[in-house]
């Protein structure tokens, strides 16, 4: 037991447990304080179910009125099912749109003095926002998960099973870097209710000014060069071919890079927020 | 500041833009004993405190805890100290159990440990038959205490109290009284905030006030009370309009000029022994046909201090609660 108890009056320099402790116990807590503040955060799904049955719910819907509403018309274009090209994009918005989640949550944490307690104590600096950007992303796992159920149900199909899993687990990534850039700007808002805008207002453009809905080829050049460059529609079109049994291993990597990107910059960013966010 | 001193600012700056929050404030707490930190909402209290448990660094100026420097090695404060901030901060959603199970667990405790520890505290909070109830639940009484309970999982031996009884109600106020008291007596040190005298008066073995982040005055309640002079007598005339009569009249007797409020009717006067005055005034005002609804005869409050010092009364309004998440309920 390596926590001492802490009741000597008489000496004023008190050599503590954790200063003591080496690296791999360093690390180890990391990993331990991360768990810890994952499986608080993951409660919240327990214990207002209805929090995820909205959530799942919504990107369900998106997918029956896209694929009824608009899907006879885009077929044309899309040439094929359009259930096809729609669902593997449909997953790429519903894993970010999940992962707004994150901002409202840290900011809500924020204003309710949570974070001043998890920052008095002695625990890894990094393992709230670990914590925290983990259950959303699992969050966003078993919404997407439901909604290829759905999926399945109204006609949709993996080519490969192989290649399939493989896309989904690239938008599952996909989802974890955009939680970190979620968690970022949370830190920065603050407020909770200017953080329930802010946290998903940024992802109407990106994500449909992208190849997620609709082939690019028909936007005006200048929205196109965006659409066709940006990283939404580059991981969307990466799981596409993935789910259609197409592998491309330039797509792959480039994704991947992406990914690897955000979350190299917008992680340190998060963490030194944290760091110096001052709730009130 | 020697090191019997446990807590320890010295010449402490914190400025946010155009606010001085902090503008050179020195400030220390004897091991084991109380200090109160008084003085009105803005004064700089929660901005020393946050700065005490490494939430906010210093512009300038030296701080220790526990003998710790707090902007070189914040995070071996953070293992001796406790603190509980002004707003409850447990999380709604677990149950108070889980809720100091947690804090248990990222003090790197065992499991085993971090859930023995949890069901003493809940015991000696008075919380167990609500333990495994969500936190919303909750009374905002059951929730300071729960709060309190976290503050002290690890057994700091220095806590941090930021206004621990803003918000409540006189009776749970009491109670949270006799649970702190219950925490000192065990050689805790504890540095508590707040705007109410009272509870300074009661809790605190020394009192700094503190205002526009400056240290106005030093001492223990009764050598605050002490640097004055004098005692109050109190008068109610029973017809306000010759109220500023009844106080000219009175004058001669007062060693300031009395504070009259001619609305009321009251006449406040100091005098240098309040039962040697008190005849005179009566036979003053009897002389004149002034009639007297209220006399009182009274030591200084606090809130005489504070007045005495700054000019101004402390203002117990009620702190603003803040808002929560929309689209959640709030307990009662």
């Amino acid at each position: 037991m390596s926590h001492q108890t802490l009741k000597s009056p008489a000496s004023t320099v008190i050599v503590p447990a954790t200063s003591e402790a080496g690296f791999l116990k360093h690390l180890w807590w990391n990993v331990a304080d991360t768990y810890v503040v994952m499986i608080r955060n993951l409660m919240y799904f327990v214990r207002e179910p209805q929090l995820l049955i909205f959530a799942t719910i919504q990107p369900v819907m998106f997918l029956l009125l896209f694929t009824y509403v608009f899907g006879g018309v885009i077929s044309f274009s899309t040439g094929g099912d359009y259930i096809n090209y729609l669902m593997p994009g449909i997953v790429i918005q519903s894993i970010i749109f999940a992962s707004s989640n994150t901002t409202v949550g840290l900011s809500l944490d924020l204003s309710r003095g949570m974070i001043d307690r998890f920052r008095s104590l002695p625990m890894s600096r990094a393992a709230v926002l670990a914590g925290r950007t983990a259950a959303d992303t699992a969050r966003g796992f078993f919404t997407i998960t439901i909604m290829l159920i759905a999926g399945f149900v109204i006609g949709f199909r993996f080519a490969d099973w192989g290649t399939g899993i493989a896309g989904l687990l690239l938008a599952v990534a996909f989802g974890y870097a955009f939680t970190w850039i979620s968690a970022t700007i949370g830190l920065l808002v603050k407020d909770p209710e200017a953080a329930q805008v802010a946290g998903f207002i940024w992802l109407f453009p990106l994500t449909f000014a992208s190849s997620i809905f609709v082939p690019t080829r028909t936007m005006p050049d200048w929205l196109r060069a965006f659409a066709e460059n940006q990283p939404v529609s580059i991981v969307a079109s990466t799981v596409r071919d993935l789910m259609t049994g197409t592998v491309n291993t330039d797509e792959i990597t480039t994704s991947l890079a992406w990914i690897i990107g955000i979350v190299l910059v917008f992680m340190p960013l998060a963490v030194r927020q944290y760091a110096k966010v001052a709730s009130r | 500041m020697s090191s019997h001193h446990t807590i320890i600012a010295e010449n402490v700056y914190k400025h946010f833009g155009d606010v001085k929050a902090l503008d050179g404030v020195s400030i220390a707490a004897e091991n084991g004993k109380v200090l109160g930190l008084l003085g009105p909402n803005g004064a700089g209290k929660t901005t020393l405190v946050r700065i005490f448990a490494t939430l906010l660094k210093p512009d300038k100026g030296e701080v220790r805890v526990g003998g710790i420097d707090v902007r070189r090695r914040p995070q071996q404060v953070r293992e001796i100290i406790g603190l509980a901030g002004q707003y409850a901060a447990v999380d709604e959603i677990l149950t108070g159990r889980e809720n100091l199970v947690m804090v248990g667990r990222l003090y790197h405790m065992s499991r085993r440990d971090a859930k023995r520890r949890a069901a003493e505290l809940l015991k000696r909070f008075e919380l167990t038959d609500a333990a495994d109830r969500s936190v919303k639940t909750y009374s905002g009484g059951m929730r300071r205490r729960l709060d309190l309970a976290a503050s002290i999982v690890a057994r700091p031996s220095i806590l941090f109290l930021d206004e621990p009884t803003t918000g409540l109600d006189p009776r749970t106020r009491i109670i949270m009284w006799d649970t702190i008291r219950s925490l000192v007596s065990d050689g805790t040190t504890l540095l508590l905030t707040t705007q109410y005298l009272e509870e300074a008066d009661e809790l605190a073995d020394k009192i700094v006030v503190i205002d526009h982040g400056h240290v106005i005055a030093e001492g223990t309640a009764d050598q605050l009370k002490a640097n004055m002079a004098a005692d109050f007598i109190d008068i109610t005339v029973a017809n306000p309009l010759q109220a500023v009569q009844a106080s000219e009249l009175l004058r001669p007797l007062s060693t300031e000029a009395p504070q009259t409020d001619d609305l009321r009717g009251h006449v406040v006067l100091s005098v240098e022994s309040g039962v040697q005055s008190i005849a005179e005034v009566v036979r003053l005002l009897d002389s004149e046909d002034i009639h007297i609804a209220e006399l009182n005869l009274r030591r200084p409050t606090l809130n005489d201090v504070f007045l005495s010092i700054t000019g101004e009364a402390i203002v117990e309004e009620e702190v603003k609660p803040k808002r929560r998440g929309f689209g959640r309920r709030r307990s009662a």
